[in-house]
């Protein structure tokens, strides 16, 4: 303890517990490219402080030095970038060091406040589990300990969270407590190892619960130990993201000390007072040599005695409370410390006196030298001579914020307990109950007794039973808490006042200082004597930035944080949120904290990486992707595929040196002048059995299926309740009381729900019934002149003959090689045509068949896009391309498939005057007049000689283009459109843009080959 | 229909069929791991299935569990009969899945007892309901061993605790982003029945889902 400047240091064994790390277990770890000692149980930031390394990167913005503040998740200044730990790993920013194990080998860099996302991305394994239980426990302190052992123990369910590596919570920053007569951490471990023995309890350490959701929905991170200790094996997980489904939650989160708002508040060395003792205690780690003590609350003496104990120097002890406490008392008695009361520090020296410009230096630049205090006065302005003592650390404590994040995540409310100096929950969340210091419980007996019995309730409320136990600790009543929310420096211009609690009536009592408040309800404080007072460390936020917030007018704490960013980095303001409102309480002479608003928090509680909540779904197991039996063909024969809904279709088949267009030729020409064949099996499919099925199917289709006979197909058209078409298909009766349906791809599941909705609201009288036969089937289309030998050929049982077996007519039979099919004649080209359909086990070998067959024509495999462009030839829609919920059949030039003589889902609709109307947009053709453009599917249309420059705009549209294609038949590219009273403008040149210049465009008939329909017999 | 001559029926070319996770075989055999965090995963195929659509208590309801064999279970959650054998899952108020897993499909079985509901014996009629053939909607896969109620975990919403999914429970939900039948035969055997054109993803996801207890039995 000789070095120079050296102010960490190891404590030996004798003087600390070091409950947290293995003695034995020495490690390194490298940190800006200095190796660092430390034992396996240190935080990065423990081995730090314990090798006199208390420095960390410079603030954001203004470049201040900074040093290690918390020992927890609530660390604002210490963030490190992890070097990726394996190869191939990604590196990691903006972990506090507080939070990060050591490992040997680990290599860090310090940050200022900002890191980079490793662009080489982050292939780790991560994924997701989903539980259930009847109890969860949020925290593995005593009173979470208490808590699921009450629960435990009576059969229910119990899962234990903690974002600690070992339990025990805030015992590990403690000594000599003592529960049930055994010592604190021995009794916590024991306590665990008895629980785990259990079948249905569950604790999980590593675990952070970053979001509570409705019906006590929560949701956690686990890191994995492997990640500490070893490179992860494959499929063992990084980090889980845990859904976990609760009967009953116990919060027993903890609380978070609040710093201390003085001039030059955020030097190297001022660190809160709870972390000094956690690193003496669990990690055995000095943080300084003199250390001065500052406090609002009771909470120091606990430390003072334990730095008493292990040798480390008190030179004062300054107490913001006018009269020492009991506890004060016999702290100051035991440990001859001196105490000062009614005291608050009111500045500090440092190393250098390092300023802004100051970016050299070493690990202490910048640190505490000396530490000045005084009286201050009921205005919280120095009163008295200033006393400066020399000291290497400050340890302050401004009281303490339960952690409710969980709590107000769910809407939970809370308020401002006076006596606590802190925000309590008001009451728990249904379903929830709030324990230990989370609830403003002080004493360690209190806590045991909140989580003992919430665990007991809890368990009680799911049904099962058990006798309560509490488990016995000291509960001594709590010393009074007098906060500070500003402290002024010595000689500046007074602060409005100073100690807001307790207080007396605004009106009673005004402050003797000048007068605090201008004339227009702004502060009159000058804020360049404020602007070393921080109230957020991690955004360089300080008493200035909020007076500037309040003199711009702004009043709620949601405004000014948003104002001033304070609490709005990464720490989600954990050690500045209340601080913040505390300042603006005293700004505005409001009666305390709570007066300016409460703020909620938004999950995640502590930041968690997207790569996690990626989990599994990425690369391919990133969607579902839906294939047909047929499948491994099309993979084998080069297909290019399209998405469609979450199928993958075939869109093309490209030979060698083909690129898409080409591809398409081939394919269209071969359908239109020999046979290609098409894998159509995601084809929706229904059958539908009942005695008024066909007066069902009346009623839903817009044309007549009543008299559909037995044996044949209908294409039909349906309407939503608004008369916009909605979907089609064709429709075969198998029977007289069954039918198949069959539906676009991807409308199969919406217009199942769709029957059954009329169906079961509607009609539920009717005999009919469904049932989706998507996947039963195998639908193989063959289409094209030389279809019917292909068919005849496989198909030997039947006559295919044109007048024995006709259009849309269908036969039951066996192919060849012995597979049962149904043959349909249908078609989507205008050619002759063929659908086989077999069943699912089936597909692949009737697809062979029908390719080893087809070959003497030399048969085609196609794709998705050639049946686009040849559906498009023959002018047939496709709902949901060249539709858009805003088309009527007949605006789709489909009047033909609507029935006047029947009612029909939509009918009704018709009569709309907008929807009867006759210049609505109308499905026609477009052709480029150049003959070789292709327009853009998706470009607008405008009438020819309509303006087009800014100063003209906006320009009126007449319409859009809904296909687009080359076309092989007529040797020109050609399209599809909506045109407003687009069936009176045929011939009409219009214009569209194509790269950037407008082309002109003929209105035509959207059928393009073959009105007469000739070639649909062959 | 037209046709006026009657060929003779060829037998049925069961060589010829394949099973929608056909060719994810490999991938389950090198997923399936020993030891006491053992989990397998194989898929049944071809197995015989029908979908129903009656209300129980009804006259079409005891057709068909009369011609079918198996009486159709009673509420949401529920199976009836032999997880081993013939059994049938509650899909809805009205509509059920009999699932065989002791045999595989026969093609006509469906049709002929989908027949049961035209009974036209005297006394006997037309009565309203529906058999399908759904041997090839859905395939099965098995999911067996110590581990395979925390591979479901990571994929699937539904509480698995024995005490709360107990051995004869079937559900229809999701694992990973797939729909599914989730079917737990016995206390350690789940039997999941995706969509066929799911099988693959499905497979795929399941076996990524065990890695994790090849790493522990490692």
């Amino acid at each position: 303890m000789t070095a120079h400047r050296l102010t960490g240091y190891r404590v030996d064994p004798d003087l600390s517990p070091g409950h947290g790390i293995d003695r034995d277990a020495g490690i390194t770890v490298t940190v800006d490219g200095a190796s660092v000692p430390a034992f396996t149980g240190d935080s990065i930031a423990s081995a730090l402080i314990a090798s006199g390394r208390l420095g960390c990167g410079p603030s954001i913005h203004m470049s201040r030095p900074r040093g290690i503040l918390a020992a927890g998740v609530e660390e604002p200044n210490a963030l490190l970038r992890i070097e990726a730990r394996t190869p191939g790993a990604p590196s990691e920013s903006m972990l506090p060091a507080t939070t990060v194990d050591a490992v040997d080998g680990l290599s860090a860099h310090w940050l200022q406040g900002m890191g980079v996302l490793d662009p080489a991305g982050d292939d780790a394994y991560y994924d997701r589990k989903y539980v259930h239980t009847d109890v969860l426990v949020v925290g593995a302190g005593p009173a979470g300990i208490a808590a699921a052992r009450e629960a435990s123990k009576t059969g229910a369910r119990t899962v234990l969270l903690d974002e600690q590596s070992a339990p025990g919570g805030s015992l590990l920053s403690g000594r000599d407590e003592t529960i049930d007569d055994t010592e604190a951490v021995a009794w916590a471990c024991a306590a665990l190892d008895r629980l785990t023995a259990q079948p249905d309890f569950t604790y999980m350490r590593r675990t952070t619960a970053i979001g509570s959701y409705d019906a006590n929905y929560v949701v956690a991170v686990e890191r994995s130990a492997a990640d500490v200790a070893a490179p992860a094996s494959a499929g063992v997980a990084r980090a889980r993201i845990w859904h976990i489904r609760a009967k009953r939650v116990v919060l027993a989160t903890g609380a978070h000390e609040r710093p201390l708002v003085f001039a030059d508040n955020d030097r190297p060395g001022i660190m809160l007072a709870g972390a000094v003792r956690t690193y003496l205690n669990r990690y055995a780690a000095a943080a300084g040599q003199r250390i001065v003590l500052a406090t609002t609350n009771d909470s120091v003496y606990a430390l003072l005695e334990d730095l008493h104990t292990a040798g480390i120097a008190v030179p004062v002890v300054v107490d913001s409370r006018p009269e020492p406490s009991d506890r004060a008392r016999a702290a100051l008695e035991a440990t001859g410390a001196r105490g000062v009361f009614g005291a608050a520090v009111v500045g500090t020296s440092a190393n250098g006196q390092a300023d802004a410009s100051d970016t050299g230096g070493t690990a202490d630049r910048g640190r505490v030298t000396a530490v000045s205090f005084a009286s201050v006065d009921g205005s919280g302005r120095p009163a008295g001579a200033v006393e400066t003592v020399p000291a290497d650390t400050l340890a302050v404590s401004g009281g303490h914020s339960p952690v409710l994040h969980l709590h107000t995540q769910r809407q939970g409310r809370t308020r401002w307990d006076e006596a606590f100096a802190g925000f309590v929950p008001e009451a728990p969340v249904s379903g929830q109950s709030v324990v230990g210091s989370a609830n403003g419980a002080v004493s360690l007996g209190t806590a045991l007794e909140q989580g003992a019995h919430a665990g007991h309730a809890a368990a009680a409320e799911t049904g099962a039973r058990g006798p309560l136990v509490v488990p016995t600790a000291s509960a001594s009543a709590p010393g009074p808490v007098h906060p500070l929310w500003l402290i002024a420096s010595p000689g500046a211009p007074a602060g409005p006042h100073g100690p807001t609690a307790p207080r007396a009536p605004a009106d009673s009592e005004a402050p003797t200082t000048a007068q605090p408040l201008a004339g227009n309800g702004t502060p009159a404080l000058a804020p360049e004597h404020w602007a070393s007072h921080f109230v957020d460390l991690q955004r360089d936020q300080t008493v200035a930035d909020v007076l500037r917030a309040v003199g711009a007018g702004m009043r709620s704490v949601e405004h000014i944080k948003r104002y001033t960013s304070i609490s709005t980095a990464n720490d989600q303001g954990k050690t500045s949120s209340v601080n913040a409102m505390g300042v603006i309480a005293s700004l505005l002479e409001d009666a305390d904290p709570a007066s300016v608003g409460t703020s909620t928090n938004r999950p995640p509680y502590t930041p968690v990486a997207f790569a996690a909540l990626a989990g599994r779904r990425r690369g391919d197991l990133y969607e579902p992707a839906r294939v047909t039996n047929i499948q491994p063909w099309h993979v084998a024969h080069g297909a290019e595929f399209e998405d469609v809904g979450q199928w993958k279709r075939p869109r093309y088949f490209p030979r060698a040196g083909e690129d898409m267009d080409a591809a398409v030729l081939r394919e269209c020409a071969a359908v239109r002048t020999s046979v290609g064949f098409q894998d159509a099996s995601t084809l929706g499919k229904i059958e539908i059995r009942g005695a008024d099925a066909p007066e069902f199917l009346n009623r839903i289709y817009t044309n007549g299926f009543k008299k559909l006979a037995v044996g044949k197909g209908r294409y039909g058209l349906m309407c939503g309740a608004d008369g916009m078409l909605f979907d089609d298909g064709v429709t075969m009766r198998l029977a007289e009381d069954r039918f198949l349906m069959t539906t676009t791809t991807g409308g199969a599941a919406g217009v199942l729900d769709w029957l059954e909705e009329w169906h079961q609201t509607e009609w539920p009288d009717m005999d009919v019934l469904f049932t989706s036969v998507t996947e039963q089937w195998n639908t193989i289309a063959v289409a094209g002149p030389r279809s019917r030998d292909v068919i005849a050929t496989i198909a030997p049982d039947i006559d295919v003959a044109n007048e024995s077996f006709g259009f849309m007519e269908f036969r039951e039979t066996q192919l060849s090689n012995g597979i049962p099919a149904r043959i349909c004649r249908i078609s989507f080209s205008g050619e002759l045509a063929f659908e086989v359909n077999v069943p699912t086990f089936y597909g692949l070998a009737a697809w062979e068949l029908v390719d080893d067959t087809g070959q003497e024509f030399g048969i085609t495999p196609y794709g998705t896009e050639t049946m686009h462009v040849l559906r498009a030839e023959k002018g047939l829609v496709i709902i949901g391309q060249d539709t858009d919920g805003t088309v009527t059949p007949q605006d789709a030039g489909m009047g033909w498939a609507v029935s006047k003589l029947k009612d029909f889902v939509g009918k009704r609709s018709f009569q709309r005057t907008d929807t009867a109307r006759p210049d609505r947009k109308h499905f026609v053709g477009v052709l480029p007049v150049d003959g070789v453009t292709r327009l853009d599917e998706g470009a607008q249309l405008i009438a020819a000689g309509t303006p087009v420059t800014p100063e003209a705009g906006p320009v009126p549209m007449i319409g859009h283009v809904t296909s687009s294609y080359l076309s092989a038949e007529l040797g020109r590219p050609f399209g599809l459109a909506l045109v407003e009273n687009g069936f009176n403008r045929m011939g009409e040149i219009v214009r569209s843009p194509v790269g950037g210049t407008l082309v002109d465009v003929e209105i035509t008939s959207s059928v393009f080959i073959d009105p007469e329909g000739k070639r649909r017999d062959g | 229909m037209a046709d006026s001559h009657t060929p003779t029926p060829r037998p049925e070319p069961v060589h010829l069929r394949r099973s929608p996770a056909h060719d994810m075989r490999a991938a389950m055999e090198q997923a399936c791991t020993a030891g006491p965090h053992r989990v397998a995963l194989r898929e049944i195929p071809f197995v015989a299935q029908l979908g129903i659509r009656a209300v129980p208590g009804e006259e079409a309801a005891a057709r068909i569990e009369r011609v079918v064999g198996v009486t159709l279970p009673a509420a949401v959650g529920t199976t009836s009969g032999d997880p081993d054998g013939l059994h049938c899952v509650w899909i809805g108020p009205d509509e059920f899945l009999t699932i065989d897993v002791s045999r595989t499909h026969v093609q006509g079985e469906a049709e002929a007892a989908a027949a049961v509901l035209d009974d036209d014996r005297p006394g006997a009629g037309r009565t309203a309901g529906q058999v399908v053939d759904l041997s090839g909607n859905r395939t099965v896969l098995e999911l067996t061993g110590p581990s395979a109620r925390a591979v479901l975990e990571k994929g699937c919403h539904v509480d698995l605790h024995p005490r709360e999914f107990p051995v004869g429970c079937a559900v229809s939900t999701l694992v990973g982003p797939v729909p599914m039948i989730v079917h737990r035969a016995h206390e350690e055997t789940f039997r999941l029945l995706p969509r066929s054109s799911f099988a693959q993803y499905t497979v795929r996801w399941l076996c990524d889902a065990m890695l994790e207890f090849r790493a522990l039995s490692a």
